[in-house]
């Protein structure tokens, strides 16, 4: 168990699904995560996996047509998932702060970013802060600061068409924790950028995350880069968390086999494109009423009977867990 | 889909496509059979049957003439729907052409061209309208001309954006590669790709048109008394609204609010079925 | 953003010159002769022959261009024959009538369209917003002319309630003093209480025509404009960051959305202008669009084109003034390629 204290997210059984047009889509199927304060956690999976849609759902932003079908999301003695809008709406922004992915377009074009952050600094009022007695100016100034943005008093002016895909991201990482959450959630924030400002950008993050013992869900398709920044990595698939693990015993011994496929189709330093194995098939169709209890069942080389009509569940209490009943690398049985 | 599978499911999944597409097929069919199927003459004066309210005989009621309402409002189908056809019709066959070369050849094509685009659209259209009637004379045929001209800018831009968009595409490269002369290029295969929204554009232009014609001749341009149009009925009832003869004009003007509905109802339907990404 | 300001300025004009060149043509180059045209009906060879040495119809078409806008450069527009007063005078008299109604009628509409569009945005597919597009939609399609007429009706003669359709003001009253030339304006500076509900009172039934017909476009474009905002990325971001739906909704949807919404604007002008024409008609006012009514009827020509003239020019600066109105508040238009 990852430290004594309990979790500051604690998700259990979480399923959500969409209603749309041409039928429901299962989107989330009982997920079980949790952070602890100060962990950097990454949540890894292909798109369409349910990663994105699972923090949406976090902080009350889904689409109109998501609808919670059962689990709970215990966030400071606070289950998200049944709080009412304007508890949520205090929470965002104040306790959990979400960053996304093409910050260029995810800030007002026509607003001075300075008065961006002001907005949530207002809104905010009682929020902590170290100076309550300076003007918001004065604390806008001061989170472009920390974000290693130079020559903060100018920039705060700036519009966001004026700045580079990086500084939109520090921009938005400002607004994001200007009121010192407990949680970030990030949702693909280094998508688009290019490998020098990647780095910049969560050598930011982590290390604001660090000092200010900010738990961080980071969320990407590329597990490599979860690799290089987080503590624990859990890994999706298909609206499943599929396996939980602190990153060094994830990445020594993969247990899911959807986790080994994902780590064996990663380009490294040393791959070639011949070692690069793509995981077979692809992700099964959400809206089918037919879907085997394993979804990665009919893509997986190990699956029998079993895998399709009962699903294997993640060990909540274990600190390396995956949902599968013929996990790989699993350390010899005691009796054996 | 099938386009004809496509077709019924937008006339059957919206109730209202099919209620105007069944309109439009009326009103056609009033246009084309109105002077036969009428109970009385539209220009038959009768001074003792003069301002009847709706009644068994005169459905519509008779005007300051004795003539039957009912009968002009029907027979008036004829003159706008066919004024509004030869003006748009007028449009698209001359915008067109000029909107295809100015997308497709650039340069100076594409100067001139929206230069008048751009140079008729700088004036309120419908006094343009008035001026050109003004100036060339008070006829039906001049009516036709000056609708044609300020619905010229919209077929030159809709055919102009198609082809702007299309003519750095490959396929089109592939065509001149292969042989084929610039101006085939345009007729064989721009031309038909800018059609449906061309279509959108002429059903909403009808409308349009139709509204225009009539304001024009509500002014006193273009169609005279007797004529049965519209726009002139309404204008003969005006002077009697004040004295509470409400029919005199109420039937035209609902007539001519009908006949535009429908085509803009229309127009939104084919927009439906030529580009469901559209589609709300 | 001054230098962009410049452009749109010197992008108007040629469109000036385009209207000038076109009532030129439509004065000068038409069928028959442009002589007795102007002359009128009624006129002698002589007075035909001399009204062709006056306006230089004698000369070649190039050399009558330059005269043409020699003559417009000093307000001369020509000469009513109806009333013998000189054109631009006559049009610089009536034109506060018809503006009047315009601008009255483009703030009611706004203040309605507005505010529909957005709820029909944030409720999209509720009876709200089908109401708001079957008003929309009949709004399109209804003949200003019928309209204005059906209100009459109703609320003149059926109800009461407005005032007998018969021009700016009932003749019992005599107007007020010129400031504006606007009566609403003008009455209130006066201090006149009943006049100035009078004058507010003869407005009603052609403001109302002309607002419904103006509604649809506004409406529309809002709805579309906030729909295409509202899931836009930073309006998540802003959902994100806690701020309030009031504040989201407004100072973040609503202000982006509104800048397609200004730039459709430009379009209704001219669409009102148009109807101001038939308004003036249906209902007596003293506009410049019933001045070129009458003289149409007259076969006095000289009035109606200086009436397409004048409304053309007022029209491509009115564009401009949106163009600029728009570069004031878009900050991102100043990086134009």
């Amino acid at each position: 168990m990852t430290g004594v204290q309990p979790p500051l997210l604690d998700v259990r059984d979480f399923s959500l699904e969409f209603r749309t047009r041409s039928g429901t889509v299962q989107a989330l199927q009982g997920v079980n995560l949790s952070l602890h304060k100060g962990e950097i956690v990454g949540l890894v999976g292909e798109s369409g996996s349910g990663k994105s849609v699972l923090s949406y759902a976090l902080l009350g932003i889904s689409d109109r047509a998501a609808k919670v079908t059962g689990g709970s999301a215990v966030f400071g003695g606070l289950d998200l998932l049944t709080a009412g809008e304007r508890t949520l709406a205090d929470l965002r922004g104040r306790e959990i702060s979400m960053i996304f992915q093409s910050p260029r377009t995810a800030l007002n074009p026509i607003r001075p970013i300075g008065q961006q952050i002001e907005d949530v600094l207002r809104r905010h009022a009682a929020a902590r802060g170290p100076d309550l007695g300076t003007s918001l100016k004065q604390r806008a100034v001061q989170a472009l600061r920390e974000v290693a943005i130079a020559d903060p008093e100018r920039r705060v002016h700036a519009y966001p068409f004026e700045l580079s895909g990086g500084m939109c991201q520090r921009v938005m990482i400002a607004l994001a924790l200007a009121c010192r959450p407990g949680l970030l959630i990030a949702d693909e924030p280094t998508t688009g950028l290019d490998v020098t400002t990647q780095a910049a950008v969560m050598d930011l993050i982590t290390g604001l995350a660090r000092e200010r013992q900010m738990a961080t869900l980071f969320i990407t398709h590329d597990l490599a880069l979860a690799a290089d920044y987080c503590d624990r990595i859990v890994v999706m698939h298909a609206g499943h968390a599929v396996e939980s693990a602190p990153t060094r015993a994830l990445f020594g011994s993969a247990r899911h086999p959807y986790t080994a496929r994902l780590m064996s189709s990663t380009p490294g330093a040393s791959s070639t494109l011949a070692s690069l194995l793509p995981v077979p098939g692809s992700l099964p169709d959400l809206k089918r009423n037919d879907l085997p209890a394993c979804r990665f069942a009919e893509r997986c080389e190990r699956a029998d009977a079993r895998c399709r009509t009962e699903r294997p569940l993640l060990d909540a209490a274990a600190e390396h867990s995956a949902a599968c009943w013929h996990p790989m690398h699993l350390p010899a049985p005691a009796h054996v | 889909m099938t386009t004809g599978g496509h077709l019924r499911h937008v006339l059957t999944e919206n109730p209202v496509t099919l209620l105007a597409t069944g309109m439009f097929v009326v009103l056609v069919l009033m246009a084309l059979f109105g002077p036969w199927l009428v109970p009385f003459d539209p220009l038959a004066s009768k001074a003792s049957a003069a301002l009847q309210a709706p009644n068994g005989t005169h459905w519509f009621g008779t005007d300051a003439l004795g003539r039957d309402i009912f009968s002009r409002v029907v027979v008036a189908t004829r003159l706008d729907l066919g004024i509004a056809f030869s003006a748009v019709f007028m449009s698209f066959v001359i915008g067109m052409p000029l909107g295809l070369a100015a997308g497709f050849f650039g340069g100076w094509w594409d100067r001139i061209v929206s230069r008048l685009a751009d140079t008729i659209m700088a004036f309120p259209l419908f006094v343009l309208a008035m001026g050109i009637v003004a100036a060339l004379g008070n006829t039906v045929g001049n009516i036709i001309l000056a609708t044609a001209v300020i619905n010229l800018p919209f077929y030159i831009r809709v055919a102009r954006a198609e082809a702007n968009v299309r003519r750095s595409a490959g396929w089109v490269e592939a065509a001149r590669l292969s042989g084929n002369s610039d101006w085939r290029i345009l007729a064989m295969h721009l031309f038909p790709n800018a059609l449906p929204p061309a279509m959108v554009q002429v059903s909403l232009n009808m409308g349009w048109a139709i509204l225009n014609a009539a304001g024009l001749s509500f002014i006193g341009l273009g169609v005279r008394a007797p004529a049965p149009e519209w726009g002139i009925l309404v204008a003969e009832g005006a002077a009697f609204i004040v004295s509470g003869e409400w029919w005199v004009s109420f039937f035209p003007g609902a007539m001519l609010m009908l006949a535009v509905f429908t085509f803009n109802l229309l127009g939104d339907a084919l927009r439906d079925i030529f580009d469901p990404r559209r589609r709300t | 953003m001054w230098s962009v300001a410049f452009r749109r300025l010197l992008a108007a004009l040629p469109n000036l010159l385009g209207v000038v060149v076109i009532t030129f043509l439509l004065t000068r180059a038409i069928p028959g002769d442009p002589a007795a045209y102007f002359a009128g009906g009624a006129a002698t060879q002589e007075a035909v022959e001399q009204v062709r040495r006056a306006l230089g119809l004698d000369k070649p078409m190039l050399q009558q261009f330059f005269i043409y806008v020699g003559n417009l450069a000093q307000g001369d527009l020509g000469q009513s024959l109806t009333t013998g007063q000189p054109v631009l005078k006559e049009l610089l008299l009536r034109l506060p009538a018809s503006l009047e109604v315009v601008l009255l009628s483009l703030l009611l509409a706004c203040a309605i369209a507005l505010p529909m569009g957005v709820m029909a945005a944030t409720r999209p597919g509720s009876w709200m917003d089908q109401l708001s597009r079957l008003i929309t939609t009949a709004g399109v399609s209804l003949p200003t002319f019928f309209t204005g007429l059906l209100l009459a009706y109703v609320f003149y003669f059926l109800l009461g309630w407005a005032p007998s359709p018969l021009g700016r003001l009932d003749p019992v009253y005599s107007p007020p003093a010129t400031i504006t030339g606007l009566y609403l304006i003008d009455a209130a500076l006066a201090g006149d209480l009943a006049l100035w509900r009078a004058c507010a009172g003869q407005l009603v039934l052609p403001v109302v025509t002309m607002t419904l017909f103006v509604l649809a476009p506004i409406a529309r474009m809002t709805r579309a404009s906030m729909i295409a905002v509202l899931s836009a990325d930073f309006v998540r971001t802003a959902r994100a960051s806690g701020l309030s739906q009031t504040t989201v909704l407004v100072r973040y949807a609503l202000r982006n959305a509104l800048l397609p919404v200004v730039t459709t604007l430009g379009m209704v002008f001219g669409f009102m202008i148009g109807s101001s024409v038939i308004i003036e008609k249906v209902f007596g006012w003293p506009g410049v669009g019933s001045y070129a009514i009458d003289a149409l009827t007259a076969s006095d020509y000289a009035p109606v084109q200086g009436f397409v003239l004048t409304m053309g020019i007022l029209f491509v600066l009115l564009n401009l003034m949106i163009d600029l109105l728009y570069v004031l508040i878009d900050p991102r238009v100043t990086i134009e390629s």
